[in-house]
C-alpha cells in the first residue's frame, strides 16, 4: 500500500530536476505517516479520556489524602480518610445495601433475560423484530421518569402495589420503611430498565452459536431442554461474563433510583435502609461541603470494590472454563 | 491520490487535536481584565432562588442608575446550592449579588473569606431590621456578609370544611384560641380525630418539631461557641418530646414527599404549618377545587420561623461596591413591601412591617385571611437563635430522620433518640 504510493508521484507534471530528492521526502513522510498516524487517529479518545477520565481520577486520589473543604481549606492528612472509612458503620451499611440491591436486581434479571432471549431465539416465534424492539423500550426511558413512576407505585397511602395487596387481604407495606421492602422496590426499577438490554445482548450471543450443533444434537435425539443446557449455556459463557461485569459496574454505582425513591434524601431512608455506596459518596463529598476529602476516599473505595469484584468474576469464570 | 487523501486526513486529525488542546487551554484563561478603580460597571448579576419578587425592582434600579441588572432565577434551593458551591470552589461564575437562605447561610458563613465585608460598603442599617435577623447576617469573625431580605414566620393553615365536619370551630380567631400552647394543639388534634372517625390532624411530627424548635429562642444543636450540644440542649429535647407525643394525630406524611403533596387534595390531614412562602405551595397542592376551604390561624406557643434569606456579595465580584449598593436597594423598606405584594416574601425591615399596604393585605385563596396582619404580628414574636455552621445538616440528616423512624414505628423513642445523638455528632462536625 505504502510502496505503491511512493512510486506514484502526487502530481502528473514532468519530473523536475530535483525529482530524487522529492521522492526521498515523499518516502520519509510516508514512513512517518505509517508509523505515527495511528496514534493520532486514536489521540482524540485518549485526550478526552485524559481530561474527563484520568485527570478527575488522579485529582480524586489527591483529594482523598486531604481534609478537604470544598470552599475552604485543604490539609494533607495522608491515609487518615481511608482508615476512618474502615471503622465507619455507615460506609459498611452502604456496602451491604449496595450488594443487597445488586443481588436482588442482577440475579432475577439475568435469569429472566436468559429465558426471554431463548424465547426470542426460537424460530417458531412470529413478529420477532417487534418483540425484540419492544423489550428494549424500558431502557430508552429516562431513569428519573422510571424512578418517579415507580416511587408512585410503591407509595404507602395511594400506591398501586399496596392497593393490590389490600385486594388479597395483606396489610399495606411501608415500602421505604424496611430494608427488604425498599431493596425490592429499588431492584424492581433496575430490573424493569435493564432486563431488555441484557436480553438483547444474550440473544446476540445465542445467534452466534453455529446451527449445526443443534442439528446434530437433534439428530442424536436430544430434547430442547437438553440442547439448552448442553449447547446454549456453555457456548454463551463469554457473553454471559460480559453481561455480568456490566451489571456489576452498574450495580455498584447505583444512585438515581434509590435517591429518587427516598424523595431525594441523600441518606436513603430514615435509618439509611437503602443508602448505596454512590449515595454515601455524594453525601460526604458533595452535600457536606467540609468532608469532600472523605467523599473522595469513598469514591476510590467504590473503584477498588468494582475492580475486586470484576477480578473475582474473571478468575471464577476462567477456572470453570478450563 | 491516495497519498494526498491520507495526508489531508492526517492534517485533519492533527488540526482536531490542536483545536481540542487549544480549546481546553482557552477555558483556562478567561478574561481577567480588572475594572479601573471607580469605574461604573456595565452590568450587575443577581442570583436568587424560588420567588423573591425582584423583577420590577430590578427594572426600577436600571432606570435610576443606568446600570444593567441581570436577574438569574433558580426554582429550587436544591439546584441553587450546588451551583453556588461550584462558583465558590472554582473562584468564578458567581453573581455580584447572591441570595443565601437561612438553611445554607451558616455553612457558607463558615468560610467568610468567600464573601465581601459589607460594613465599609453600605451605610449602617443595623437598627432598621429585626435585630436577630441582622445579627445572623454577620460572620463569626464579625464581617457583615448578608443584608436581610425576608423571614418565614410561622402560622397554621387549616381546612375549614374538615374542621366543621369534625365539630371544631372554623373562625380563625376561635381556632387560634383552641391552641394557645402545644398542649391545646394536641387536644384539638385528638378532638378532630374523634370527630372525623379516626382521621389524622397534622401532616407529620417533624412539622411540629420545626415549629417548636424555632420559637424557644434558645441554642439548638450548637452553643454560642459552636460546640455540638445536640444531646444536651433543652430546646431540642422539648421539641423532640412535644413532637413525638403527637404521633397519634399525625398522617406520617413527610414534607415534600408524594404522600404529603397528594395529602392536600385527599384531605389526609386537616392542618399544617405555614410560613408565608408556604401559602402558595398549599394553594397549588390543594388545587382550584379547594379554594376558600383553607384559612390561616396563629401558631401554638406564638412565633416561630421557617426559612428566610439574606443578600450577600461574593469576594470574587469585580464590582463589590456597586453590588453592595444594589443589595442595599433591594432590601430597603419600600423594596421589601413591593416584593411582598409581588410574590409574598415577608419583610424584615421594621419600617416595612409597619407599612399600611403590607398590613392591609388579604389572601383570596385562604378565605381572604388578612395574611399581612397575621404574619406581621407573628414576626415580632420570633426569638433570635444562634444556628451553628452545620445546623441544616444536623436537622435534615440526623434529627428529622430519627424522628420519622419513631413516627413510622421503625424504632422506639429511646432507640430513635440514640440514633439522633449519634448522627448529630457526625453531621454536625465541621
Amino acid at each position: 500500500m505504502s510502496l505503491s504510493a511512493t512510486t506514484a508521484p502526487p502530481s502528473p507534471a514532468p519530473p523536475p530536476p530535483d525529482a530524487p530528492a522529492r521522492r526521498r521526502r515523499g518516502y520519509l513522510l510516508n514512513r512517518l505517516d505509517l508509523k505515527y498516524s495511528p496514534y493520532l487517529y486514536i489521540a482524540p479518545f485518549f485526550l478526552l479520556f485524559g481530561v474527563f477520565g484520568l485527570y478527575p481520577m488522579l485529582r480524586t486520589a489527591w483529594m482523598s489524602l486531604h481534609d478537604w473543604d470544598m470552599i475552604g481549606d485543604h490539609t494533607f492528612i495522608g491515609l487518615d480518610n481511608y482508615s476512618a472509612l474502615l471503622s465507619d458503620d455507615y460506609f459498611w451499611n452502604a456496602l451491604v445495601n449496595t450488594f443487597g440491591i445488586f443481588a436482588l436486581s442482577t440475579i432475577p434479571q439475568l435469569l429472566l433475560a436468559l429465558f426471554l432471549a431463548n424465547l426470542l431465539n426460537k424460530t417458531l416465534l412470529r413478529a420477532k423484530t417487534f418483540f425484540r424492539m419492544a423489550i428494549f423500550v424500558p431502557n430508552v426511558v429516562s431513569v428519573a421518569a422510571v424512578a418517579i413512576v415507580f416511587g408512585m407505585l410503591f407509595q404507602r397511602e395511594f400506591g398501586l402495589f399496596n392497593w393490590l395487596l389490600s385486594l388479597v387481604g395483606v396489610d399495606p407495606v411501608d415500602w421505604d420503611g424496611e430494608r427488604w421492602s425498599s431493596w425490592t422496590a429499588i431492584a424492581s426499577m433496575v430490573n424493569w430498565r435493564w432486563t431488555g438490554y441484557n436480553t438483547l445482548i444474550l440473544l446476540a450471543g445465542m445467534q452466534a452459536i453455529p446451527k449445526d450443533l443443534y442439528e446434530a444434537a437433534a439428530i442424536d435425539g436430544a430434547s430442547q431442554w437438553r440442547q439448552f443446557w448442553q449447547i446454549t449455556l456453555p457456548m454463551l459463557k463469554p457473553t454471559f461474563i460480559f453481561v455480568v461485569i456490566l451489571s456489576t459496574i452498574g450495580g455498584m454505582q447505583l444512585f438515581t433510583e434509590p435517591l429518587l425513591f427516598g424523595n431525594g434524601n441523600i441518606i436513603g431512608g430514615n435509618q439509611r435502609e437503602f443508602q448505596t455506596l454512590a449515595m454515601y459518596m455524594y453525601e460526604k463529598g458533595i452535600t457536606n461541603l467540609n468532608t469532600a476529602g472523605y467523599g473522595a476516599a469513598v469514591a476510590w473505595a467504590i473503584f477498588m470494590i468494582i475492580v475486586l469484584v470484576s477480578l473475582l468474576n474473571f478468575l471464577l469464570v476462567r477456572r470453570t472454563a478450563k | 491520490m491516495r497519498l494526498t487523501t491520507r495526508r489531508t486526513r492526517l492534517a485533519a486529525v492533527a488540526l482536531a487535536a490542536i483545536t481540542a488542546v487549544g480549546g481546553l487551554s482557552a477555558c483556562g484563561n478567561d478574561d481577567d481584565d480588572q475594572p479601573a478603580a471607580g469605574e461604573k460597571p456595565a452590568k450587575l448579576v443577581v442570583d436568587t432562588f424560588g420567588e423573591m419578587g425582584y423583577d420590577e425592582l430590578v427594572k426600577q434600579y436600571e432606570k435610576e442608575t443606568g446600570i444593567k441588572v441581570e436577574l438569574r432565577k433558580t426554582a429550587q434551593l436544591s439546584e441553587y446550592r450546588p451551583k453556588l458551591v461550584r462558583y465558590l470552589a472554582t473562584g468564578k461564575g458567581a453573581a455580584d449579588v447572591t441570595a443565601l437562605e437561612e438553611g445554607i447561610l451558616n455553612e457558607f458563613k463558615a468560610n467568610p473569606r468567600n464573601w465581601a465585608d459589607l460594613n465599609p460598603l453600605v451605610a449602617d442599617h443595623s437598627k432598621e431590621y429585626l435585630p436577630w435577623k441582622w445579627e445572623l447576617g454577620k460572620a463569626p469573625d464579625g464581617r457583615l456578609i448578608g443584608l436581610p431580605t425576608d423571614v418565614g414566620s410561622l402560622a397554621v393553615c387549616y381546612r375549614k370544611d374538615l374542621f366543621q365536619a369534625a365539630g371544631l370551630p372554623t373562625e380563625r380567631d376561635q381556632v387560634s384560641a383552641l391552641w394557645p400552647d402545644w398542649n391545646g394543639f394536641h387536644e384539638a388534634g385528638k378532638k378532630y380525630k374523634q370527630g372525623s372517625g379516626g382521621k389524622a390532624f397534622i401532616d407529620s411530627i417533624t412539622a411540629v418539631s420545626n415549629g417548636v424548635l424555632f420559637q424557644q429562642g434558645a441554642d439548638l444543636f450548637y452553643d454560642k461557641e459552636n460546640n455540638i450540644i445536640a444531646d444536651s440542649s433543652p430546646a431540642v429535647k422539648t421539641a423532640w418530646d412535644t413532637a413525638t407525643s403527637m404521633v397519634d394525630i399525625s398522617a406520617k406524611a413527610q414534607t415534600w414527599s408524594p404522600e404529603w403533596s397528594g395529602g392536600f387534595k385527599q384531605g389526609t390531614f386537616a392542618a399544617t404549618f405555614c410560613p408565608s412562602w408556604m401559602l402558595g405551595i398549599v394553594a397549588e397542592n390543594s388545587g382550584a377545587a379547594n379554594k376558600g376551604k383553607w384559612d390561616v390561624a396563629s401558631v401554638p406557643g406564638g412565633g416561630g420561623n421557617w426559612g428566610g434569606s439574606w443578600l450577600a456579595v461574593p469576594e470574587q465580584s469585580k464590582y463589590q461596591k456597586e453590588a453592595a449598593k444594589l443589595a442595599e436597594f433591594l432590601t430597603n423598606a419600600t423594596s421589601q413591601v413591593e416584593a411582598f405584594k409581588a410574590k409574598g416574601p415577608l419583610p424584615t425591615n421594621l419600617e416595612a412591617l409597619k407599612n399600611e399596604a403590607f398590613l392591609s393585605y388579604t389572601n383570596e385563596y385562604f378565605s381572604n385571611a388578612p395574611t399581612g396582619k397575621i404574619f406581621g404580628e407573628s414576626v415580632s414574636k420570633i426569638e433570635p437563635i444562634h444556628l451553628g455552621p452545620k445546623h441544616q445538616a444536623v436537622k435534615e440528616n440526623a434529627f428529622e430522620p430519627a424522628m420519622r423512624a419513631f413516627e413510622n414505628g421503625q424504632a422506639d423513642k429511646a432507640k430513635a433518640w440514640e440514633q439522633f445523638t449519634k448522627d448529630a455528632k457526625t453531621q454536625g462536625a465541621f
